[in-house]
């Protein structure tokens, strides 16, 4: 009835998971009355998750990417304090499969559930309103790869609590994967998350690629684009390329784990090599789907707090297709230890090497554009300062580890997280928080505290380097990575130190919590009346702040790269239509979220081997989606009156903020230009 | 309600609504081939990653059955023989809803779900000897991917079936519309990249391994 679930699947045992069960649960209970008592529910229901609205999504998506870093980051501050104590005869607190856990779920977490979900929230947020569209190309769809991975957190959520998590490392390397030497459902949780997630990032990508390919506002051809826009599509065409090498890896395990299939066995001609080329296949694209969003956030940033276009944006645009291609043809440098041989080895060595040129490219891009502007310090442009001087640090280090010679000494060591971590706070989360308080104001209509931004940044900054620099001479002493003890007791005082390095970190997270609170707190002071706080040059600025819901009113017409900064600079940028016409819209859906429901419930039914919860499970999520297919009422026009009602208002706002500022928004940063 | 008779007369946006109105220069059937043509590249990747596991495991037959010894060619080139005719009758289908011949168009995609049955029916009952003669997927890294890389494309297919049952109910119900057709061309599509996929299947597995 239950397959292998029984009561005992709950870790009663460990204090520190039932601790943490304990505050989840007051916790949930506390946002439920919350919820309830305020009668929100039907609030959320609506306006949020059945919403197709890709603003809405995109939000939603950063939400739980933000309560995923806490998870993420609690793992994070466990393995530092552990590795803190743990010296010579000391054991520390985590006992070695706890530990083990630890690593692989902070991993997956802050991949899969952290950096992929901000990534695909900003995309959702911003792509749409840049290139001038009102929706995604299929807005159900948008809601489906949303909740499809919100199946998937749910899941690895509830690894924690129910039975335990995969202790093998983020990508799960057999034989040590295989049913042999992982016989709990960790490694299943592991796989259904991923799986369940995976197929939601899949459809985004192909969401996205038609969106940008088929929905631009007349005029802007593709060198037009704006950069984000830019990076997003390619980013987009790597997760449509990669992602489905990840589901047939997965498949492949998932086969041996429950059919006795033999892929990745010891024995009958498995062959345990093949998963890790294929997993890296996925694996190293990956890596750059989640920075190349990133690097079109700093050039965006750049380019508007330098007061100046980006230098180079043919060069950025080809740098970064690049660089897309590039990210195929690397993958074997993850591995260069494990036989491959000295002329394969070179070929994917200099691969590696070639790819910086590149990213080299871009950097002096942002250096050029910043050279002799007018740079104004905003929060986000100090996490792309943070991020230049990081990235660069954490780029050298990983050339250094394309040489395979020194890849032998430093496979597996703390070198290798720390370069890793280098590139992916500095570049990826560096360029996310620079991104969310750059686009905030145009989903909430009021701007971020700076003063608690700037302090999140400077602990941020200062934490990674407290924490990571120690890592990289620890590796070049010897240190293994995923030690859960080490006898050597001259590695201590440096993992002390990296412990207080995440510790500031920790202060950082804490800031930006108490920077979302002051801000919502005083969003009176903060608001953005012009829709245009920063003095942009891309089209979602010329809209009001937050977007109305069809974005925009009529779609603009687009000339020139930056037509927004363009037309400020003419005078013509609010100029009202004579006319509004109808827009058409899609109606809110809650198929995406009976979809997700049953997805969730799919894959805790295979993770325990209960046969009949997973084909209800399956036979919902079919069910829903043929149902869906039935619907003929999902869509409706929203009547000119409407938007001409909608548009009036916020251009009265518009005027009454410009007669009462000493000088309009658009025109001093067109002065410091002249 | 008013907005739902405006969108009955706008059906051609479906459920690919995205907003555009009368000067927005992008019409959805594109929009639709054209995502589904990405989906259709996103999934030969799947394949080509269990072609490229089929040709890496091809020889680890790990002491048991070759493919030499398993494979009846006649029979599977029956099993081609039956898809091969599924496409041409779907194609027979797709002519039909051109021409808007709903009875016609019905009738074919009925012919189709039948090749198509009878395809997979061939393939369940190989897979049932194979696995009763000891050759299962447990027995060899050989065999596993054999059974993965033939099974993934027999449950393409499965889903394809699935799919032509719930477009011929759809066409009974809601007739030629602009919906329906778009979703014909898609499923159309599908299926005959499922026939280039088998035929890479019967040469790379099945000629090939019968060498």
């Amino acid at each position: 009835m239950f397959g292998k679930l029984t009561l005992d699947a709950i870790p009663y045992h460990e204090p520190i998971v039932m601790g943490t069960l304990a505050a989840v649960i007051l916790g949930g209970l506390a946002l439920f009355a919350v919820v309830t008592k305020y009668r929100l529910w039907g609030y959320l229901w609506k306006e949020w998750f059945t919403s197709v609205d890709h603003k809405k999504i995109g939000v939603m998506y950063i939400i739980v990417a933000l309560v995923m870093l806490l998870r993420g980051f609690s793992d994070a501050i466990m393995m530092r304090l552990q590795q803190a104590m743990a010296a010579s005869d000391a054991a520390g607190y985590l006992p070695p499969h706890h530990f083990d856990q630890v690593f692989t779920a902070h991993g997956v977490i802050m991949i899969f559930f952290v950096a992929m979900p901000f990534i695909t929230g900003l995309m959702n947020l911003v792509v749409p309103l840049q290139i001038g569209a009102r929706d995604v190309a299929y807005p159900f769809l948008n809601s489906l790869s949303f909740w499809l991975f919100v199946s998937g957190v749910v899941l690895v959520m509830v690894s924690l609590f129910v039975g335990d998590f995969a202790a093998t490392g983020w990508l799960a390397y057999p034989p040590l994967s295989g049913l042999q030497y992982s016989p709990t459902v960790g490694v299943d949780y592991y796989i259904w998350s991923l799986q369940l997630s995976g197929l939601g990032t899949t459809l985004s990508g192909i969401n996205f690629i038609v969106t940008i390919m088929k929905m631009r506002t007349p005029g802007m051809t593709l060198m037009k684009m704006p950069v984000f826009t830019w990076t997003s599509l390619v980013t987009n065409i790597l997760i449509v390329a990669a992602f489905p090498v990840l589901t047939v890896t997965l498949a492949l395990l998932t086969a041996d784990r429950y059919l006795g299939t033999h892929f990745f066995t010891n024995e009958l001609g498995g062959n345990a090599m093949m998963y890790v080329n294929l997993i890296w296949i996925w694996g190293h694209p990956e890596v750059y789907i989640l920075i190349l969003p990133c690097f079109g956030a700093y050039s965006e940033i750049v380019a508007t707090f330098a007061k100046k276009p980006l230098f180079g944006y043919k060069s950025m645009v080809y740098a970064t297709s690049c660089i897309g291609v590039l990210s195929f043809v690397v993958w074997l440098h993850h591995f260069f230890t494990m036989g491959s041989g000295a002329s394969v080895n070179a070929f994917f060595g200099i691969t590696t090497m070639i790819i910086s040129v590149p990213t080299g490219a871009k950097l002096f891009n942002w250096l050029f554009t910043m050279y002799r502007g007018r740079v104004q310090f905003t929060v986000p442009m100090l996490w792309t300062v943070g991020f230049m001087v990081t990235f660069v640090i954490g780029g050298v280090t990983g050339v250094l580890m394309a040489v395979p010679g020194a890849d032998f000494v430093l496979h597996n060591s703390v070198f290798l997280i720390a370069h890793f971590h280098n590139v992916i706070i500095g570049g990826v989360v560096f360029g996310v928080f620079a991104a969310i308080n750059y686009w905030f104001p145009k989903a909430f209509g009021f701007r971020l505290n700076e003063f608690w931004g700037k302090a999140s940044f400077w602990c941020w900054l200062v934490g990674f380097y407290l924490a990571f620099m120690p890592l990289y001479v620890l590796g070049l002493k010897g240190m293994t990575r995923r030690m859960n003890h080490y006898a050597n007791p001259d590695w201590q005082p440096y993992l002390i130190v990296a412990a207080l390095g995440a510790a500031v970190i920790a202060v950082g997270i804490f800031c930006t919590l108490v920077q979302f609170y002051v801000s919502v707190r005083d969003r009176k002071k903060l608001t953005d009346p012009s829709g245009d706080p920063w003095g942009g040059r891309t089209l979602e600025w010329s809209i009001s702040s937050p977007a109305p819901f069809y974005n925009f009113a009529t779609l603009p017409q687009v000339r020139e790269l930056d037509q927004f900064w363009e037309d400020k600079q003419n005078g013509v940028a609010y100029v009202q239509p004579a006319k509004y016409e109808d827009i058409h819209m899609p109606r809110n859906t809650g198929v995406g979220v009976v979809m997700g429901a049953f997805g969730t419930v799919l894959g805790f039914a295979l993770v325990w081997h209960i046969w009949w919860l997973a084909a209800v499970g399956l036979l919902g999520m079919i069910g829903a989606f043929i149902a869906r297919a039935y619907d003929t009422d999902v869509d409706y026009w929203v009547p000119a009156a409407e938007v001409e009602r909608i548009e009036r208002s916020r251009h009265a706002r518009l005027q009454q903020f410009q007669t009462t500022q000493v000088a309009p928004v658009a025109a001093p940063s067109r002065q410091k230009v002249a | 309600m008013s907005s739902t008779a405006l969108s009955a007369s706008h059906g051609a946006f479906d459920d690919v609504a995205h907003g555009g109105g009368e000067h927005h220069h992008h019409d959805d059937g594109s929009k639709t081939l054209l995502g589904f043509w990405i989906y259709l590249m996103s999934d030969c990747l799947i394949f080509s990653g269990l072609f490229a596991t089929f040709a890496v495991l091809a020889n680890a037959t790990a002491g048991g059955p070759s493919g030499k010894e398993l494979f009846e060619l006649p029979y599977v080139l029956g099993e081609t023989m039956l898809l091969l005719v599924s496409s041409v009758t779907f194609g027979m289908a797709m002519l039909n809803m051109h021409a808007g011949r709903k009875g016609q168009l019905l009738a074919w995609l009925a012919v189709t779900f039948v090749f198509g049955a009878g395809f997979i029916g061939m393939e369940v009952h190989e897979f049932a000897k194979l696995i009763q003669e000891g050759a299962g997927p447990d027995r060899s890294a050989f065999l596993s991917s054999y059974f993965t890389l033939v099974g993934t494309h027999g449950l393409h297919v499965t889903c394809g079936l699935i799919w032509l049952v719930v477009m011929m109910d759809m066409v009974r119900r809601h007739g030629l519309n602009d919906a329906t057709r778009r979703r014909l061309s898609c499923l159309s599509l599908f299926w005959h990249f499922l026939d280039i996929v088998w035929i890479c299947v019967f040469t790379f597995v099945y000629l090939r391994g019968a060498i």
